[in-house]
């Protein structure tokens, strides 16, 4: 066989069963520099000073919010009997959910062997921390006095209330589950985090930053023997991780599922809620990576196959979310129950139609579109949709909340809640948190795993080469390599 | 060529190091040094190198036992806690519920195994490697701030019975060490 003929086969082998992670043809080096760099601005970029005034005053609109409300009490909120929970509690479970595909790109995935995860795992990573940050504030502030909270949420001994928490409510249930998720999604990050930090350390001059990173990094001196602790930590941190997002969206839906509220009481919500979790989450990373990969020019690494497979995720989620609205529509039909048959239809033709039909626009009928290859590969449409996604599935928790709490079982007791003034800046203010937190991860920490790149393209080598040896010693013609792909 | 290092003093050496172009290269220069009789070898890398283990014959890490007694350790605290709260001492009814039952501490204490054993993972993972340990010889190697960047290297050290400085520069010459160096304490 020819030489020509083999290296055109090669090629073919690679597309097919090893497509590159990276574009161009980058050494461990280049990687380490392109990522590096990006903290070691010397001048730190205009449009960065630009973003984190927006950011931040949305930031400082929050915490005047959430002064105001400590100040005057929770009624500044529109919430009212009947609508006890309202935008609070959509924004937590909106935010929560957000939060689990960092999650499950940096464990399921991991799991999975999907190498691809390397490009995206750290910022996705950092942003369900962000996420898990803004969520977290809506409960808090809900009970109306924070500072106190601590004694009301969790076993710590007082001697101001000499009583214990609930443990058969599923509220006391997902304070645990909300706190173990954040507090090991900040050990997960930090674990993935020590040898990149390690990287920064040896790239400073000597100086504060260097005392800096060299703190955080611990002392990391890349041994191989500390490796191989490190990559079982990382393992089973994966491990964990996985059920622990899992059962986080499960017991958030409790909140609502071990209730009697007609709309609520349904044993599909668990599978419901982290699917749409994932779903939205997903959409989240999207945004965001689209923009920083713009910004900081980042395409041969967060490459369009990486769009594309995310994109892929998200159509199946979304259809997975389409799937469980069908199913609560069948079984309040098949229930019989006139209640929840009435909670279902007052969703679509009450006087929240709006509501329940931007919900489904958004989150069954726009994605749709990612059936289609060049849907999924065009970056204004995914852009879009993943800004759509997001406001459907916002919706999806506002029209299971609202909508199955404004018209309960006696008619006298019906009302329609509107947001406050305060519920929406309260809202807007934690994109405020959300984004300046995460433009200072990009300032100061890598965006990408570097080292886990590095470890792809090192396999990815290592592949080719197996194929590379495959050819040599095997005489295979065009024909036959297809039956090899 | 090999260099001693000048900050050398009297506090002796750590090691004789190389530096391998790639992680192939490596793993077969540990193969041959090891079978040189070498064996206090260790080898630093940018990243996990697959083999690498094997090649060092180093065994598989224990970090997962340790793992699985902090998440026991957390299963089991969850469940005494919730019993002796609800059912000891402070017992109230609510919704006619039992005071005490395995079916609602579950979720509690599946939350409580996984946050016990991810502090066990993070926490074990840096105890077995002495972390955080901000000085260490190998620091004191010239190119010591490519090991995290492309940067493959083996350090034949001191405290192998075969040590000798020129001889492991030679042998790690041999073993296609593109650089070397004798690095002190």
């Amino acid at each position: 066989m020819a030489e020509l003929a083999k290296a055109e086969l090669l090629n073919i082998i690679r597309e097919e069963c090893n497509p590159p992670m990276l574009e161009g043809n980058m050494s461990y080096h280049d990687i380490t520099d392109q990522i590096s760099s990006i903290t070691e601005w010397k001048k730190t970029p205009t449009a960065w000073w630009i973003m984190i005034s927006i950011t931040g005053t949305l930031l400082l609109l929050l915490l005047s919010m959430l002064t105001y409300l400590v100040s005057r009490g929770i009624g500044v909120w529109g919430n009212n009997s009947p609508a006890g929970w309202a935008w609070d509690i959509t924004n937590f479970v909106w935010w929560i959910g957000i939060g689990h595909a960092g999650t499950l790109i940096s464990a399921i995935l991991f799991l999975l062997r999907q190498k691809w995860r390397t490009a995206i795992n750290r910022a996705a990573e950092a942003m369900t921390i962000f996420a898990v940050a803004c969520a977290a504030i809506f409960p808090l502030f809900h009970t109306g006095r924070p500072w106190r909270a601590i004694y009301w949420l969790f076993p710590i001994p007082n001697t101001y209330l000499h009583m214990w928490q609930n443990y058969r409510s599923p509220l006391e249930w997902d304070v645990f589950a909300v706190s173990t998720y954040g507090t090991v999604s900040v050990l997960f990050w930090y674990t993935g985090l020590i040898p990149d930090l390690a990287i920064l350390r040896d790239r400073s001059k000597p100086g504060l930053r260097k005392v800096i990173y060299g703190v955080l990094s611990l002392g990391w001196r890349g041994a191989a023997n500390h490796w191989k602790h490190y990559e079982k930590a990382y393992m089973i941190l994966a491990g964990i991780s996985t059920p622990l997002v899992l059962s986080v969206h499960t017991i958030v839906s409790f909140d609502f599922a071990v209730s009697v509220i007609p709309g609520w009481h349904t044993t599909i919500f668990p599978p419901y809620f982290v699917g749409g979790a994932v779903f939205s989450g997903f959409a989240m990373v999207m945004t965001l990576l689209l923009i920083t990969r713009w910004l900081l020019h980042l395409e041969n690494i967060i490459t369009m196959r990486h769009l594309e497979l995310m994109n892929k995720v998200i159509l199946a989620t979304g259809t997975l979310v389409g799937y469980s609205y069908a199913t609560e529509f069948y079984i309040a039909w098949y229930s019989g129950d006139p209640y929840e048959q009435f909670g279902f239809l007052n969703r679509i033709v009450g006087p929240y139609w709006w509501a329940w039909w931007t919900m489904f626009i958004c989150n069954c009928v726009i994605p749709q579109f990612f059936w289609v290859k060049k849907m999924r590969r065009n970056i204004a449409v995914m852009f879009i949709i993943s800004i759509t996604t997001n406001i459907g599935m916002w919706f999806e928790r506002f029209v299971i909340i609202v909508l199955s709490l404004h018209r309960d079982f006696l008619p006298s007791s019906w009302g329609y809640f509107k947001p406050t003034w305060v519920d929406i800046c309260t809202y807007i203010g934690t994109f405020g948190l959300f984004l300046t937190l995460y433009l200072l991860f990009v300032k100061f920490c890598p965006i990408i795993a570097v080292a886990e790149v590095k470890g792809t393209l090192s396999n990815q080598t290592h592949t080719d080469h197996v194929y590379a040896h495959y050819l040599e010693s095997h005489e295979v013609s065009a024909q036959e390599s297809h039956g090899i792909v | 060529m090999a260099s001693f290092n000048n900050t050398a003093n009297d506090r002796g050496l750590y090691a004789a190091v190389g530096e391998f172009q790639d992680e192939t290269v490596l793993i077969s220069a540990i193969e041959q040094i090891r079978h040189k009789g070498y064996s206090k070898l260790e080898a630093y890398t940018p990243f996990p190198v697959h083999g690498i283990d094997e090649a060092l014959g180093s065994k598989p890490s224990k970090l997962g036992w340790f793992v699985i007694c902090c998440g026991a350790t957390g299963v089991t605290a969850a469940a005494t806690f919730i019993w002796w709260a609800g059912a000891i001492d402070y017992p109230i009814i609510v919704g006619g519920k039992p005071l005490f039952a395995f079916t609602f501490s579950v979720p509690i204490m599946f939350e409580l195994m996984i946050l016990c054993s991810a502090f066990g993972s993070l926490f074990g993972m840096l105890g077995v490697n002495g972390l955080p340990q901000f000085y260490h010889p190998i620091f004191n190697y010239s190119h010591a701030d490519r090991i995290t960047d492309d940067g493959f290297v083996l350090a034949i050290e001191a405290s192998d019975p075969q040590f000798d400085a020129q001889e492991c520069v030679k042998v790690l010459e041999g073993a296609g060490a593109t650089f070397t160096e004798v690095v002190p304490k």
